[in-house]
Protein backbone atom coordinates (compact mmCIF):
# COMPACT_ATOMS: atom_id res chain seq x y z
CA UNK A 1 0.00 0.00 0.00
CA UNK A 2 2.98 2.11 1.00
CA UNK A 3 5.52 2.19 -1.55
CA UNK A 4 8.28 4.91 -0.47
CA UNK A 5 11.41 4.68 -3.00
CA UNK A 6 14.80 6.75 -2.39
CA UNK A 7 13.19 9.64 -1.01
CA UNK A 8 15.64 12.43 -0.42
CA UNK A 9 14.91 15.87 1.28
CA UNK A 10 17.28 18.78 1.11
CA UNK A 11 16.77 21.92 2.85
CA UNK A 12 18.97 24.03 1.46
CA UNK A 13 21.98 22.96 2.02
CA UNK A 14 20.83 20.45 5.14
CA UNK A 15 19.74 17.11 3.79
CA UNK A 16 17.27 15.93 6.23
CA UNK A 17 16.37 12.39 4.31
CA UNK A 18 18.26 10.41 2.82
CA UNK A 19 17.55 7.99 0.18
CA UNK A 20 14.59 6.24 2.47
CA UNK A 21 13.01 3.65 1.02
CA UNK A 22 10.66 0.83 2.19
CA UNK A 23 7.78 -0.85 1.19
CA UNK A 24 4.14 -1.37 3.74
CA UNK A 25 1.90 -4.18 2.64
CA UNK A 26 -1.74 -4.42 4.01
CA UNK A 27 -2.29 -5.89 7.24
CA UNK A 28 1.75 -4.80 8.20
CA UNK A 29 2.11 -2.15 11.07
CA UNK A 30 5.37 -0.16 10.89
CA UNK A 31 7.18 1.30 13.53
CA UNK A 32 9.63 4.22 12.50
CA UNK A 33 12.07 4.66 15.47
CA UNK A 34 14.91 7.32 15.38
CA UNK A 35 16.55 10.20 17.03
CA UNK A 36 15.23 13.49 17.54
CA UNK A 37 15.65 14.94 14.27
CA UNK A 38 16.57 11.16 12.29
CA UNK A 39 14.29 12.56 9.67
CA UNK A 40 11.12 10.57 10.87
CA UNK A 41 8.66 13.47 10.84
CA UNK A 42 9.83 14.73 7.47
CA UNK A 43 9.56 11.57 5.93
CA UNK A 44 5.72 11.32 7.27
CA UNK A 45 5.12 14.31 5.87
CA UNK A 46 6.40 13.50 2.14
CA UNK A 47 4.33 10.08 2.60
CA UNK A 48 1.35 12.16 2.86
CA UNK A 49 1.99 15.01 0.38
CA UNK A 50 2.82 17.70 2.45
CA UNK A 51 6.41 18.21 1.59
CA UNK A 52 7.01 17.41 -2.00
CA UNK A 53 10.72 14.87 -2.27
CA UNK A 54 13.80 16.72 -3.26
CA UNK A 55 13.86 13.27 -5.40
CA UNK A 56 12.19 10.23 -4.81
CA UNK A 57 9.07 9.02 -4.88
CA UNK A 58 5.85 7.66 -2.89
CA UNK A 59 3.27 5.59 -3.69
CA UNK A 60 0.10 5.39 -2.18
CA UNK A 61 -2.32 2.05 -3.22
CA UNK A 62 -0.24 2.49 -6.49
CA UNK A 63 -1.31 6.76 -6.94
CA UNK A 64 2.15 8.89 -6.72
CA UNK A 65 1.33 11.03 -4.08
CA UNK A 66 3.45 13.61 -6.69
CA UNK A 67 1.22 12.81 -9.75
CA UNK A 68 -2.49 12.07 -8.35
CA UNK A 69 -2.18 13.87 -4.85
CA UNK A 70 -5.95 13.77 -4.54
CA UNK A 71 -6.22 10.02 -4.78
CA UNK A 72 -3.38 9.31 -2.60
CA UNK A 73 -4.33 11.77 0.07
CA UNK A 74 -8.36 10.25 -0.04
CA UNK A 75 -6.49 7.11 1.07
CA UNK A 76 -4.22 8.57 3.83
CA UNK A 77 -5.64 9.47 7.19
CA UNK A 78 -2.85 11.33 9.13
CA UNK A 79 -2.18 12.35 12.47
CA UNK A 80 1.16 15.52 12.15
CA UNK A 81 3.08 15.30 15.37
CA UNK A 82 1.68 18.35 17.20
CA UNK A 83 -1.84 16.86 16.30
CA UNK A 84 -3.01 20.27 15.33
CA UNK A 85 -6.56 21.40 15.53
CA UNK A 86 -8.97 24.46 14.68
CA UNK A 87 -9.12 25.73 18.36
CA UNK A 88 -11.66 27.99 17.35
CA UNK A 89 -14.37 24.79 16.43
CA UNK A 90 -16.20 22.59 18.55
CA UNK A 91 -15.01 19.22 18.68
CA UNK A 92 -17.83 17.80 16.61
CA UNK A 93 -17.51 20.73 14.37
CA UNK A 94 -14.18 19.98 13.55
CA UNK A 95 -14.44 16.30 12.79
CA UNK A 96 -17.16 17.17 10.64
CA UNK A 97 -15.51 19.35 8.68
CA UNK A 98 -12.65 17.70 8.04
CA UNK A 99 -15.45 14.35 7.23
CA UNK A 100 -16.81 16.86 4.50
CA UNK A 101 -13.29 17.30 3.17
CA UNK A 102 -13.07 13.81 2.95
CA UNK A 103 -16.21 13.72 1.05
CA UNK A 104 -18.82 11.94 3.07
CA UNK A 105 -22.25 13.53 3.58
CA UNK A 106 -25.12 13.70 5.65
CA UNK A 107 -25.69 10.48 7.20
CA UNK A 108 -22.75 8.86 6.70
CA UNK A 109 -21.15 11.90 8.26
CA UNK A 110 -23.31 11.63 11.85
CA UNK A 111 -22.42 7.92 11.67
CA UNK A 112 -18.43 8.33 11.13
CA UNK A 113 -17.98 10.95 13.65
CA UNK A 114 -20.34 8.93 16.04
CA UNK A 115 -18.02 6.02 15.76
CA UNK A 116 -15.38 7.82 16.61
CA UNK A 117 -16.27 9.78 19.07
CA UNK A 118 -17.06 6.53 20.98
CA UNK A 119 -13.87 4.58 19.51
CA UNK A 120 -11.51 8.16 21.13
CA UNK A 121 -13.80 8.62 23.89
CA UNK A 122 -14.80 11.85 22.77
CA UNK A 123 -18.22 11.91 23.39
CA UNK A 124 -18.40 13.81 26.63
CA UNK A 125 -16.50 17.20 25.02
CA UNK A 126 -18.48 16.37 21.31
CA UNK A 127 -19.56 20.32 21.87
CA UNK A 128 -16.52 21.92 23.82
CA UNK A 129 -14.47 24.14 21.92
CA UNK A 130 -10.86 22.70 21.04
CA UNK A 131 -9.46 25.25 22.92
CA UNK A 132 -10.71 24.58 25.79
CA UNK A 133 -9.68 21.12 25.83
CA UNK A 134 -7.06 19.17 27.41
CA UNK A 135 -3.54 17.95 25.86
CA UNK A 136 -4.74 14.58 25.65
CA UNK A 137 -8.07 15.14 24.58
CA UNK A 138 -7.15 17.62 21.72
CA UNK A 139 -4.78 14.81 20.26
CA UNK A 140 -7.38 12.15 20.58
CA UNK A 141 -9.61 14.39 18.55
CA UNK A 142 -6.98 14.60 15.62
CA UNK A 143 -5.98 10.99 16.17
CA UNK A 144 -10.18 10.50 15.23
CA UNK A 145 -9.78 12.93 12.77
CA UNK A 146 -7.26 10.62 11.00
CA UNK A 147 -9.28 7.93 11.30
CA UNK A 148 -12.83 9.26 10.55
CA UNK A 149 -13.13 7.53 6.91
CA UNK A 150 -11.70 4.53 7.98
CA UNK A 151 -8.73 4.94 5.84
CA UNK A 152 -6.52 1.75 4.15
CA UNK A 153 -3.41 3.83 5.07
CA UNK A 154 -2.94 5.33 8.41
CA UNK A 155 0.12 7.44 8.59
CA UNK A 156 0.49 8.51 12.69
CA UNK A 157 3.18 10.57 14.07
CA UNK A 158 3.91 10.34 17.65
CA UNK A 159 0.52 8.93 18.13
CA UNK A 160 0.70 8.42 21.99
CA UNK A 161 2.60 11.53 22.92
CA UNK A 162 1.42 13.17 25.44
CA UNK A 163 -1.26 10.69 26.20
CA UNK A 164 -1.54 9.03 30.01
CA UNK A 165 -1.05 5.18 30.35
CA UNK A 166 -4.71 3.90 30.07
CA UNK A 167 -5.09 6.45 26.73
CA UNK A 168 -1.54 5.13 25.22
CA UNK A 169 -3.13 1.55 25.87
CA UNK A 170 -6.29 2.38 24.13
CA UNK A 171 -4.33 3.96 21.12
CA UNK A 172 -2.30 1.10 20.50
CA UNK A 173 -5.39 -1.42 21.08
CA UNK A 174 -7.17 0.85 17.77
CA UNK A 175 -3.73 1.01 16.11
CA UNK A 176 -3.56 -2.73 16.58
CA UNK A 177 -7.24 -3.72 15.61
CA UNK A 178 -6.92 -1.18 12.31
CA UNK A 179 -3.66 -2.85 11.76
CA UNK A 180 -5.04 -6.22 10.45
CA UNK A 181 -6.98 -4.85 7.37
CA UNK A 182 -4.88 -1.53 6.51
CA UNK A 183 -0.93 -0.38 6.58
CA UNK A 184 0.06 1.77 9.29
CA UNK A 185 3.94 3.33 9.80
CA UNK A 186 3.90 5.21 12.85
CA UNK A 187 6.77 6.73 14.57
CA UNK A 188 7.42 6.62 18.43
CA UNK A 189 10.14 6.99 21.02
CA UNK A 190 8.66 4.55 23.23
CA UNK A 191 10.40 1.13 22.52
CA UNK A 192 8.15 -0.64 23.79
CA UNK A 193 5.02 0.54 21.71
CA UNK A 194 7.36 -0.93 18.64
CA UNK A 195 6.98 -4.27 20.31
CA UNK A 196 3.63 -3.95 21.54
CA UNK A 197 1.67 -3.00 17.96
CA UNK A 198 4.60 -3.38 15.46
CA UNK A 199 4.92 -6.36 12.39
CA UNK A 200 8.25 -4.54 11.88
CA UNK A 201 10.42 -1.96 12.52
CA UNK A 202 12.70 0.68 10.73
CA UNK A 203 15.44 2.46 12.45
CA UNK A 204 16.40 5.75 10.78
CA UNK A 205 19.33 7.97 11.74
CA UNK A 206 20.62 11.08 10.24
CA UNK A 207 18.64 10.71 7.20
CA UNK A 208 19.18 7.15 6.34
CA UNK A 209 17.82 3.75 7.21
CA UNK A 210 20.21 1.89 9.30
CA UNK A 211 18.23 -1.51 10.53
CA UNK A 212 14.76 -2.54 9.31
CA UNK A 213 13.28 -6.16 10.71
CA UNK A 214 10.65 -7.32 12.88
CA UNK A 215 11.24 -6.40 16.49
CA UNK A 216 12.39 -10.15 16.98
CA UNK A 217 15.34 -9.78 14.32
CA UNK A 218 16.12 -5.82 15.64
CA UNK A 219 16.39 -7.51 19.30
CA UNK A 220 18.45 -10.37 18.29
CA UNK A 221 20.97 -7.27 17.07
CA UNK A 222 21.84 -6.22 20.49
CA UNK A 223 25.00 -7.44 21.81
CA UNK A 224 23.64 -9.38 24.99
CA UNK A 225 20.79 -11.14 22.88
CA UNK A 226 21.47 -15.16 23.17
CA UNK A 227 23.39 -14.79 26.47
CA UNK A 228 22.09 -16.87 29.49
CA UNK A 229 21.54 -15.52 32.68
CA UNK A 230 21.93 -17.23 35.99
CA UNK A 231 21.65 -16.41 39.05
CA UNK A 232 23.52 -18.64 41.81
CA UNK A 233 23.63 -18.67 46.01
CA UNK A 234 26.67 -20.02 48.02
CA UNK A 235 29.49 -20.36 45.14
CA UNK A 236 32.57 -18.96 44.64
CA UNK A 237 33.28 -16.80 41.90
CA UNK A 238 36.17 -18.64 40.97
CA UNK A 239 34.45 -22.24 40.72
CA UNK A 240 31.79 -20.28 39.04
CA UNK A 241 33.83 -18.42 36.30
CA UNK A 242 35.89 -21.46 35.58
CA UNK A 243 32.92 -23.61 35.24
CA UNK A 244 30.61 -22.06 33.31
CA UNK A 245 33.74 -20.59 31.46
CA UNK A 246 35.28 -24.36 30.00
CA UNK A 247 31.51 -25.11 28.97
CA UNK A 248 32.64 -26.04 24.46
CA UNK A 249 29.56 -24.05 24.12
CA UNK A 250 30.31 -20.67 26.28
CA UNK A 251 32.28 -17.92 25.21
CA UNK A 252 32.92 -14.90 27.58
CA UNK A 253 31.40 -15.39 31.20
CA UNK A 254 30.63 -12.34 33.16
CA UNK A 255 30.15 -12.02 36.94
CA UNK A 256 28.31 -9.57 39.03
CA UNK A 257 27.43 -9.54 43.02
CA UNK A 258 23.93 -8.47 43.87
CA UNK A 259 22.90 -6.46 46.79
CA UNK A 260 21.10 -9.65 48.33
CA UNK A 261 24.09 -11.56 48.30
CA UNK A 262 23.34 -13.80 45.28
CA UNK A 263 26.08 -13.89 42.14
CA UNK A 264 24.72 -13.41 38.61
CA UNK A 265 26.93 -15.14 36.08
CA UNK A 266 26.24 -13.73 32.01
CA UNK A 267 27.47 -16.55 29.98
CA UNK A 268 27.69 -15.35 26.31
CA UNK A 269 27.44 -18.12 23.44
CA UNK A 270 30.96 -18.55 21.80
CA UNK A 271 29.62 -18.32 18.10
CA UNK A 272 26.04 -18.01 16.78
CA UNK A 273 25.88 -21.50 15.88
CA UNK A 274 26.41 -22.65 19.85
CA UNK A 275 23.78 -20.26 20.67
CA UNK A 276 20.49 -22.89 20.62
CA UNK A 277 22.28 -25.36 23.35
CA UNK A 278 23.77 -23.03 25.28
CA UNK A 279 20.85 -22.50 28.41
CA UNK A 280 20.54 -26.65 28.28
CA UNK A 281 24.78 -26.71 29.44
CA UNK A 282 24.45 -23.67 31.57
CA UNK A 283 21.32 -26.01 33.57
CA UNK A 284 22.83 -28.90 33.24
CA UNK A 285 26.03 -27.84 34.87
CA UNK A 286 24.38 -26.11 37.60
CA UNK A 287 21.99 -28.94 38.60
CA UNK A 288 25.72 -31.46 38.21
CA UNK A 289 27.29 -29.27 40.78
CA UNK A 290 24.83 -28.94 42.82
CA UNK A 291 24.49 -25.31 43.30
CA UNK A 292 20.91 -24.10 44.52
CA UNK A 293 19.97 -21.51 41.65
CA UNK A 294 16.82 -19.37 41.51
CA UNK A 295 16.99 -17.63 37.95
CA UNK A 296 18.27 -18.62 34.47
CA UNK A 297 17.12 -17.50 31.47
CA UNK A 298 17.73 -16.77 28.17
CA UNK A 299 18.41 -12.86 26.64
CA UNK A 300 16.28 -12.06 24.30
CA UNK A 301 18.39 -8.32 23.72
CA UNK A 302 16.61 -5.32 24.18
CA UNK A 303 15.43 -2.97 21.85
CA UNK A 304 16.63 -0.51 23.94
CA UNK A 305 20.46 -1.36 23.40
CA UNK A 306 20.11 -2.32 19.41
CA UNK A 307 18.79 1.37 19.37
CA UNK A 308 21.63 3.02 21.20
CA UNK A 309 24.15 0.85 19.70
CA UNK A 310 22.82 1.86 16.19
CA UNK A 311 22.15 5.59 16.56
CA UNK A 312 24.89 6.76 19.32
CA UNK A 313 27.69 9.11 17.74
CA UNK A 314 30.57 7.02 18.11
CA UNK A 315 32.02 10.24 19.91
CA UNK A 316 29.46 9.61 22.84
CA UNK A 317 29.90 5.96 22.65
CA UNK A 318 33.98 5.92 23.35
CA UNK A 319 32.95 8.50 26.47
CA UNK A 320 30.84 5.56 28.02
CA UNK B 1 -22.08 19.49 -7.28
CA UNK B 2 -18.66 19.33 -8.22
CA UNK B 3 -16.06 18.40 -6.14
CA UNK B 4 -14.07 21.10 -6.02
CA UNK B 5 -16.88 23.49 -5.56
CA UNK B 6 -17.49 21.60 -2.75
CA UNK B 7 -14.16 21.98 -0.97
CA UNK B 8 -14.10 25.40 -1.41
CA UNK B 9 -17.69 25.70 -0.29
CA UNK B 10 -16.66 23.29 2.80
CA UNK B 11 -13.90 25.48 3.39
CA UNK B 12 -15.64 28.58 3.19
CA UNK B 13 -18.49 27.86 5.58
CA UNK B 14 -15.59 26.39 8.16
CA UNK B 15 -13.89 30.38 8.00
CA UNK B 16 -17.44 32.20 8.49
CA UNK B 17 -18.14 30.10 11.24
CA UNK B 18 -14.88 30.65 13.25
CA UNK B 19 -15.61 34.63 12.21
CA UNK B 20 -18.72 34.00 13.83
CA UNK B 21 -17.62 31.53 17.14
CA UNK B 22 -15.45 34.52 18.58
CA UNK B 23 -16.31 37.75 19.04
CA UNK B 24 -13.56 39.47 16.79
CA UNK B 25 -16.76 39.42 14.10
CA UNK B 26 -18.83 41.78 15.65
CA UNK B 27 -15.67 43.66 17.22
CA UNK B 28 -15.00 44.37 13.67
CA UNK B 29 -18.50 44.99 12.38
CA UNK B 30 -19.33 47.34 14.98
CA UNK B 31 -16.24 49.26 14.26
CA UNK B 32 -16.77 49.35 10.61
CA UNK B 33 -20.02 51.04 10.75
CA UNK B 34 -18.98 53.60 13.54
CA UNK B 35 -15.95 54.52 11.45
CA UNK B 36 -18.14 54.61 8.11
CA UNK B 37 -20.80 57.21 10.18
CA UNK B 38 -18.15 59.17 12.02
CA UNK B 39 -16.04 59.57 8.75
CA UNK B 40 -19.47 59.74 6.94
CA UNK B 41 -21.57 62.39 8.76
CA UNK B 42 -18.64 64.16 10.47
CA UNK B 43 -15.70 64.36 8.14
CA UNK B 44 -17.28 63.42 5.20
CA UNK B 45 -19.62 66.54 6.03
CA UNK B 46 -22.88 64.71 4.82
CA UNK B 47 -25.46 67.43 5.39
CA UNK B 48 -23.27 70.32 4.79
CA UNK B 49 -22.80 69.04 1.02
CA UNK B 50 -26.44 69.13 0.83
CA UNK B 51 -26.51 66.93 -2.18
CA UNK B 52 -27.94 63.65 -2.15
CA UNK B 53 -25.50 61.69 -3.43
CA UNK B 54 -23.01 58.85 -1.42
CA UNK B 55 -19.73 59.55 -3.64
CA UNK B 56 -17.95 62.18 -1.62
CA UNK B 57 -19.25 61.87 1.98
CA UNK B 58 -18.97 58.00 1.63
CA UNK B 59 -17.28 55.99 -0.83
CA UNK B 60 -14.38 58.57 -0.36
CA UNK B 61 -13.39 57.35 2.83
CA UNK B 62 -13.55 53.76 1.56
CA UNK B 63 -9.80 53.41 0.60
CA UNK B 64 -8.23 54.76 3.72
CA UNK B 65 -10.84 52.87 6.02
CA UNK B 66 -9.36 49.27 4.12
CA UNK B 67 -6.43 49.98 4.50
CA UNK B 68 -6.47 49.16 8.29
CA UNK B 69 -9.81 47.46 8.22
CA UNK B 70 -9.44 44.34 5.93
CA UNK B 71 -5.78 43.32 6.50
CA UNK B 72 -6.87 43.38 10.15
CA UNK B 73 -9.98 41.10 9.15
CA UNK B 74 -7.57 38.93 6.73
CA UNK B 75 -4.07 38.53 8.66
CA UNK B 76 -5.42 35.74 10.17
CA UNK B 77 -6.44 33.37 7.40
CA UNK B 78 -2.86 31.92 6.67
CA UNK B 79 -0.72 32.80 9.30
CA UNK B 80 -2.74 31.07 12.49
CA UNK B 81 -2.62 28.00 10.31
CA UNK B 82 0.59 28.27 9.87
CA UNK B 83 1.43 28.79 13.64
CA UNK B 84 -1.32 26.55 15.01
CA UNK B 85 0.11 23.51 12.64
CA UNK B 86 -3.00 23.00 11.09
CA UNK B 87 -1.88 24.11 7.39
CA UNK B 88 -0.46 20.42 7.45
CA UNK B 89 -3.93 18.92 8.10
CA UNK B 90 -5.25 21.14 5.33
CA UNK B 91 -2.91 20.33 2.68
CA UNK B 92 -3.08 16.92 3.42
CA UNK B 93 -6.79 16.61 3.03
CA UNK B 94 -7.86 15.63 -0.41
CA UNK B 95 -8.66 19.22 -1.24
CA UNK B 96 -5.81 21.09 -3.61
CA UNK B 97 -4.28 24.21 -2.31
CA UNK B 98 -6.11 26.56 -4.85
CA UNK B 99 -9.25 25.48 -3.49
CA UNK B 100 -8.04 26.53 0.30
CA UNK B 101 -6.97 29.59 -1.27
CA UNK B 102 -10.36 30.23 -2.78
CA UNK B 103 -12.41 29.10 0.00
CA UNK B 104 -10.60 31.22 2.87
CA UNK B 105 -10.84 34.45 0.43
CA UNK B 106 -14.31 34.03 -0.30
CA UNK B 107 -15.25 33.49 2.77
CA UNK B 108 -13.50 36.62 4.09
CA UNK B 109 -14.67 38.55 1.20
CA UNK B 110 -18.09 37.61 2.00
CA UNK B 111 -17.82 38.52 5.92
CA UNK B 112 -16.48 42.12 4.47
CA UNK B 113 -19.58 42.29 2.18
CA UNK B 114 -21.93 41.94 5.07
CA UNK B 115 -19.68 44.40 7.08
CA UNK B 116 -20.73 46.54 3.87
CA UNK B 117 -24.30 45.44 3.95
CA UNK B 118 -24.85 46.67 7.02
CA UNK B 119 -24.46 50.58 5.83
CA UNK B 120 -27.77 50.32 4.50
CA UNK B 121 -29.04 53.02 6.51
CA UNK B 122 -26.61 55.56 4.92
CA UNK B 123 -28.09 54.71 1.90
CA UNK B 124 -31.91 55.29 3.45
CA UNK B 125 -30.56 58.72 4.72
CA UNK B 126 -29.72 60.14 1.08
CA UNK B 127 -33.21 58.57 -0.25
CA UNK B 128 -35.36 59.87 2.52
CA UNK B 129 -33.75 63.22 2.20
CA UNK B 130 -33.35 63.71 -1.29
CA UNK B 131 -33.42 62.27 -4.73
CA UNK B 132 -30.14 60.78 -5.19
CA UNK B 133 -28.96 58.57 -8.53
CA UNK B 134 -29.46 55.28 -7.63
CA UNK B 135 -27.01 53.64 -10.40
CA UNK B 136 -24.51 55.80 -9.03
CA UNK B 137 -24.93 53.78 -5.10
CA UNK B 138 -25.03 50.74 -6.52
CA UNK B 139 -22.03 51.39 -8.78
CA UNK B 140 -20.04 52.83 -5.52
CA UNK B 141 -21.04 49.53 -3.95
CA UNK B 142 -19.95 47.18 -6.40
CA UNK B 143 -16.46 49.29 -6.61
CA UNK B 144 -16.36 49.56 -2.60
CA UNK B 145 -16.48 45.76 -2.58
CA UNK B 146 -14.47 45.48 -5.03
CA UNK B 147 -11.90 47.10 -3.71
CA UNK B 148 -12.27 45.52 -0.43
CA UNK B 149 -11.51 42.15 -2.40
CA UNK B 150 -8.38 43.31 -3.82
CA UNK B 151 -7.20 44.96 -0.36
CA UNK B 152 -8.13 41.30 0.90
CA UNK B 153 -6.43 39.61 -2.17
CA UNK B 154 -3.08 41.09 -0.86
CA UNK B 155 -3.74 40.43 2.28
CA UNK B 156 -4.10 36.60 2.00
CA UNK B 157 -0.54 36.27 0.37
CA UNK B 158 1.15 38.08 2.73
CA UNK B 159 -0.21 35.87 5.61
CA UNK B 160 1.09 33.28 3.99
CA UNK B 161 4.07 34.60 3.83
CA UNK B 162 4.45 34.55 8.00
CA UNK B 163 3.42 33.23 10.78
CA UNK B 164 2.80 36.13 13.14
CA UNK B 165 -0.27 37.85 12.22
CA UNK B 166 1.52 41.09 13.01
CA UNK B 167 3.93 40.91 10.73
CA UNK B 168 1.17 39.87 8.33
CA UNK B 169 -0.92 42.66 9.10
CA UNK B 170 1.81 45.82 8.36
CA UNK B 171 3.20 43.77 5.28
CA UNK B 172 -0.16 44.11 3.77
CA UNK B 173 -0.89 47.69 5.11
CA UNK B 174 2.24 48.71 3.27
CA UNK B 175 1.00 47.19 0.03
CA UNK B 176 -2.27 48.19 -0.08
CA UNK B 177 -1.00 51.71 0.99
CA UNK B 178 1.10 51.59 -2.26
CA UNK B 179 -2.08 51.21 -4.13
CA UNK B 180 -3.58 53.93 -3.13
CA UNK B 181 -0.34 56.58 -3.04
CA UNK B 182 0.32 55.77 -6.57
CA UNK B 183 -2.81 56.77 -7.78
CA UNK B 184 -3.57 59.43 -5.34
CA UNK B 185 -3.72 62.75 -6.76
CA UNK B 186 -1.95 64.90 -4.33
CA UNK B 187 1.11 62.42 -5.07
CA UNK B 188 0.79 62.40 -8.89
CA UNK B 189 0.49 66.20 -9.05
CA UNK B 190 3.77 66.02 -7.32
CA UNK B 191 5.37 63.69 -9.70
CA UNK B 192 3.88 65.30 -12.56
CA UNK B 193 6.57 67.95 -11.90
CA UNK B 194 9.69 65.65 -12.34
CA UNK B 195 8.70 62.47 -14.00
CA UNK B 196 7.80 61.73 -17.89
CA UNK B 197 4.24 61.35 -18.94
CA UNK B 198 5.39 57.70 -19.11
CA UNK B 199 6.15 57.04 -15.85
CA UNK B 200 3.43 58.45 -14.19
CA UNK B 201 1.40 56.94 -16.21
CA UNK B 202 2.77 53.42 -15.25
CA UNK B 203 3.03 54.15 -11.78
CA UNK B 204 -0.87 55.29 -11.33
CA UNK B 205 -1.43 52.32 -13.59
CA UNK B 206 -1.12 50.04 -10.08
CA UNK B 207 -3.22 51.91 -8.34
CA UNK B 208 -7.04 51.29 -7.07
CA UNK B 209 -7.40 55.20 -7.07
CA UNK B 210 -8.31 56.05 -10.35
CA UNK B 211 -10.82 52.47 -11.27
CA UNK B 212 -12.17 53.48 -7.86
CA UNK B 213 -13.01 56.41 -8.79
CA UNK B 214 -14.80 55.71 -11.78
CA UNK B 215 -17.43 53.44 -9.99
CA UNK B 216 -17.67 56.16 -7.49
CA UNK B 217 -18.89 58.25 -10.17
CA UNK B 218 -21.02 55.75 -11.21
CA UNK B 219 -19.39 54.33 -14.06
CA UNK B 220 -18.72 50.55 -14.04
CA UNK B 221 -16.21 49.97 -17.01
CA UNK B 222 -15.01 46.53 -18.13
CA UNK B 223 -11.60 48.15 -17.47
CA UNK B 224 -11.56 48.34 -13.78
CA UNK B 225 -13.77 45.34 -13.36
CA UNK B 226 -10.57 43.61 -14.99
CA UNK B 227 -7.86 45.92 -13.16
CA UNK B 228 -9.66 44.96 -10.14
CA UNK B 229 -10.07 41.26 -10.85
CA UNK B 230 -6.31 41.13 -12.19
CA UNK B 231 -5.28 42.37 -8.81
CA UNK B 232 -7.33 39.53 -6.94
CA UNK B 233 -6.28 36.39 -8.86
CA UNK B 234 -2.60 38.01 -9.49
CA UNK B 235 -2.30 37.66 -5.41
CA UNK B 236 -4.27 34.86 -4.90
CA UNK B 237 -2.03 33.02 -7.26
CA UNK B 238 0.93 34.09 -5.65
CA UNK B 239 -0.49 32.73 -2.28
CA UNK B 240 -0.23 29.46 -4.05
CA UNK B 241 3.61 30.19 -4.64
CA UNK B 242 3.92 31.02 -1.57
CA UNK B 243 2.38 28.45 0.00
CA UNK B 244 4.42 25.61 -2.04
CA UNK B 245 7.74 27.70 -1.68
CA UNK B 246 7.37 27.05 2.21
CA UNK B 247 6.79 23.25 1.58
CA UNK B 248 10.48 23.28 0.23
CA UNK B 249 9.62 22.67 -3.41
Amino acid sequence: MIDVENLIKEFGPKRAVNGVSFTIRRGEILGFLGPNGAGKSTTMRMITGFFPPTSGRVRIGGHDIAEEPIAAKKLIGYLPESAPCYSDMTVNGFLRFTAELRGMRGAQIDAAVAKVAGLCFLEGVLHQSVDTLSKGYRHRTCFAQSILHDPEVLVLDEPTDGLDPNQKHEVRQIIKRMGQTKAIIFSTHILEEVEACCSRAIIIDRGTVVANGTPAELKARAETAGSVHLRVRNVAAETLKSKLGSLPVAGRVSLQDNPDGSLSARVFPRDKSTRADLSLSVAQTATQSGWSFDELHTEEGRLDDVFRAITLPDSVKNRE
Amino acid sequence: MNESLRNIWTILKRELTGYFASPVAYVFIVIFLLLNGFFTFMLGGFFELGEASLSRPFFNWHPWLYLFLVPAAGMRLWAEERRVGTLELLLTMPVTAAQAIIGKFLACWAFLALALALTFPVVGSVYYLGHPDGGAIFAGYVGSLLLAGSYLAVTVATSAITRNQVISFILSVVICFFLILAGWEPVTSLMVRWAPAGLVELVTGFSVMPHFASFQRGVIDFRDLLFFASVIVFSLFGTSVILRGLRGA
